[in-house]
């Protein structure tokens, strides 16, 4: 049973005429369980610190400075969120079908080097012409390449998680290979990278701030995923698809369309990460582009419960852990691994916290029907 | 090792040996995969446990001298994963997917943390056995150049066919793994199998781990593992949930691997990330060549084809 098809269930359960009591008991469980596992994933961060010797408070107070405390950090929380928001979407798309696809990092690379392809091939063209093609090229290489992954679990049962898992392998040996060989710019030395993209073409800064107009597309895709998934007849048929594949079929639903349709939008948003990336930030395809914004991006769609709009606030909140980092190595001399700890302990304690779910509102939660709870009671008794 | 001297026969011999060297992690993880799988649960978590064991490993090696400790240090680690992963999807309603994504970053972040004092200095290896010492030829001794863990790998392969085939605990975990309400109604406890099940696997993937930072590479850095404990999963879907045919299968995955430096031990050597990509084309094709949407393949545990 996946994400997405409780999501489906909770969404019927909310469409259905529930009473404010149920509701308040869905808003409950999607907001108190959430946060408290970010509570014990804290305590539990604090332990793991303590251990090895550093000073509890610090840190918190290190990670709350790096992330929020000041304009400067808040920004650079900012510049994190916004491919992070793009790749998140990556999975939570594919969780309404029913899909765990992993995949985000691989398509963020392949659309990095097909937006570098599209900047080179019309270089000289009106930026704002140069800027939309290399968008397009991105999504269109993104999709491509999770739409394969959709397409091999629907027409020949391949576990989409290994296969788009691979796909990342494959992306980065093929990025590595494009960026130090053929595509290479003799002209950088140390970092093999392509021909950058020109200053005229650069993905400029939102007025007022520094950063860039990719936050905007993050916050677009992911208003844009809530609409298409909360109020469009295919929205409500991929959520048929997820939530029951016999009764999607059934009904004539074209399930295999669905399926690659809703995989090639997830790759087009994390190729879209890629092309900001390379646009706003790099200005051109090197290997600073593999830092694992596509792994990140799964935990955020995670905390975020596969839901779009939850997807904003969450990728902040990651950015903002991730921004940290450098200021945790600085200040209590801990190795930057500290923050992949703290998102593996926070990843493994959401999980662990779905089991709270439909249990958190004592009273009120025994009487109500609570169908997602009816649904999974035949199959999780062990 | 030159390959002029030896002709054609460089390259072959070349890509044989490095399967020799580079298959025991895909042996061993695969094996507890297979194991965990049995039962009716898939742990993508092996691959951070492999990283734990290798850090692990490496880092006991170092501190006591004695790389079987290390060994051992590391299999116990991949215990303490495995009884993690399978203790959470025990818990009604966790995903054990989503746990073992989960268990990978997190195995890798602590791994990276705490292995970052054992990067610089050199720890003992495991020894090689010479089995190629009649052999006139170098690069045939080179090549026959084997570690123990390899044979005691291969040892356990034929011994967990045989646990899966005619003990009665590899039936219990084979029938908790085909049907849990029958073996519920045998009085079996299906969480508690699926746990054991799971901790033994964790161990195999450790002692996996141990081998990437104790003989080959035989170093302990971030990017020592490229992945051998996904493709392990991958790999056993392809081997049919048979411990011996993981065993041919990892001996042809560590030949995919050894592609790239067997390609430049005879002087190729345009392309080395794609063939550094090569492994993982190799799965994705077998996995395309063998799943199907329409029929569960043979020796699938049914616990595995239920829609999640």
């Amino acid at each position: 049973m996946t994400a997405a098809s409780r999501e489906v269930q909770t969404a019927n359960g909310r469409a259905g005429g529930a009473s404010w009591a149920a509701r308040s008991v869905v808003w409950a469980d999607a907001l108190a369980i959430p946060l408290l596992a970010i509570g014990v994933s804290f305590a539990i961060f604090g332990v793991f610190v303590a251990l090895v010797g550093a000073s509890v408070t610090d840190v918190y107070y290190q990670m709350y400075r790096g992330a929020f405390g000041t304009w400067f950090s808040l920004q650079n929380t900012l510049l994190r969120a916004a491919p992070l928001m793009l790749t998140a979407l990556c999975t939570a798309l594919p969780a309404h079908v029913g899909l765990v696809v992993i995949g985000g990092e691989g398509a963020l690379l392949v659309g990095a080097l097909a937006s570098v392809v599209a900047a080179h091939a019309l270089a000289p063209a009106n930026p704002w012409v140069v800027l939309f093609a290399m968008g397009a090229f991105a999504c269109a290489a993104g999709g491509a390449w999770i739409a394969v992954v959709g397409a091999l679990r629907t027409l020949r049962g391949v576990n989409e998680t290994i296969s788009s898992l691979l796909l990342n392998y494959i992306a980065i040996g093929l990025f590595k290979h494009l960026v130090e060989g053929p595509m290479r710019d003799p002209a950088s030395l140390n970092k093999p990278s392509t021909r950058p993209i020109g200053e005229a073409n650069a993905l400029g800064d939102i007025p007022g701030m520094d950063v860039h107009w990719g936050l905007v597309y993050g916050l677009v895709a992911c208003g844009l995923s809530y609409l298409l998934m909360r109020f469009s007849s295919f929205g409500f048929a991929a959520r048929m698809v997820g939530g029951n594949v016999r009764a999607a079929l059934l009904s004539g639903l074209s399930v295999h369309r669905i399926i690659v349709v809703t995989c090639a939008c997830a790759g087009a948003a994390a190729g879209l990460a890629g092309m900001a990336e390379v646009a706003a930030v790099h200005g051109t395809a090197n290997a600073s582009l593999i830092v694992g914004y596509g792994y990140t991006g799964v935990l955020v769609a995670f905390l975020a419960r596969q839901h779009p709009l939850a997807i904003v606030p969450v990728a902040i909140l990651l950015g903002g852990i991730g921004a940290s980092g450098g200021l945790l190595q600085r200040a209590d001399h801990l190795p930057d691994a500290a923050v992949d700890v703290f998102q593996g302990i926070l990843f493994v304690v959401i999980l662990a916290s779905e089991t709270l779910r439909g249990r958190m509102g004592t009273g009120i939660a025994r009487r109500t029907p609570n169908r997602a709870r009816v649904a999974t009671a035949g199959e999780e008794v062990a | 090792m030159t390959g002029g001297a030896m002709g054609l026969w460089g390259l072959p011999l070349a890509l044989a040996g490095g399967a020799l060297r580079v298959s025991p992690p895909y042996l061993w993880v695969s094996l507890g995969e297979c194991l965990t799988e049995k039962s009716g649960r898939i742990n993508l978590g092996q691959e951070g446990t492999l990283v734990m064991g290798a850090m692990s490993g490496y880092a006991v090696s170092y501190l006591t001298g004695s790389p079987w400790l290390g060994v051992l240090a590391a299999g116990s680690v991949g215990v303490v994963f495995g009884a993690l992963h399978g203790w959470l999807c025990s818990l009604p309603r966790v995903n054990d997917i989503a746990v073992g994504i989960a268990l990978m970053l997190f195995g890798m972040g602590v791994a990276f943390f705490l292995g970052k004092p054992v990067i610089q200095p050199a720890a003992p290896q495991l020894p090689a056995l010479d089995l190629g010492g009649w052999s006139e030829l170098a690069p045939l001794r080179a090549a026959l150049k084997v570690n123990l863990l390899l044979l005691v790998g291969v040892a356990a392969a034929f011994a967990m066919r045989f646990f899966f085939r005619r003990t009665r605990w590899g039936l219990v975990v084979r029938l908790v793994g085909e049907d849990a309400d029958a073996a519920r109604a045998m009085g079996y406890s299906v969480a508690r199998v699926r746990l054991l099940a799971t901790t033994a696997g964790g161990f195999f993937a450790g002692v996996g781990g141990s081998f990437l930072s104790l003989y080959y590479p035989g170093s302990w850095n971030e990017r020592l593992s490229s992945g051998q404990g996904l493709m392990a999963v991958a790999l056993v879907i392809f081997a049919k949930w048979d411990p011996v045919r993981c065993l041919w299968a990892s001996l042809l995955f560590g030949g995919a691997g050894a592609l790239g430096p067997a390609l430049q031990s005879v002087g190729y050597t345009g392309g080395y990330n794609l063939f550094a990509a090569a492994p993982y084309i190799l799965t994705l094709g077998i996995m395309t060549a063998t799943s199907s949407a329409h029929r569960i393949l043979t020796g699938q545990p049914a616990a595995l084809t239920v829609a999640r």
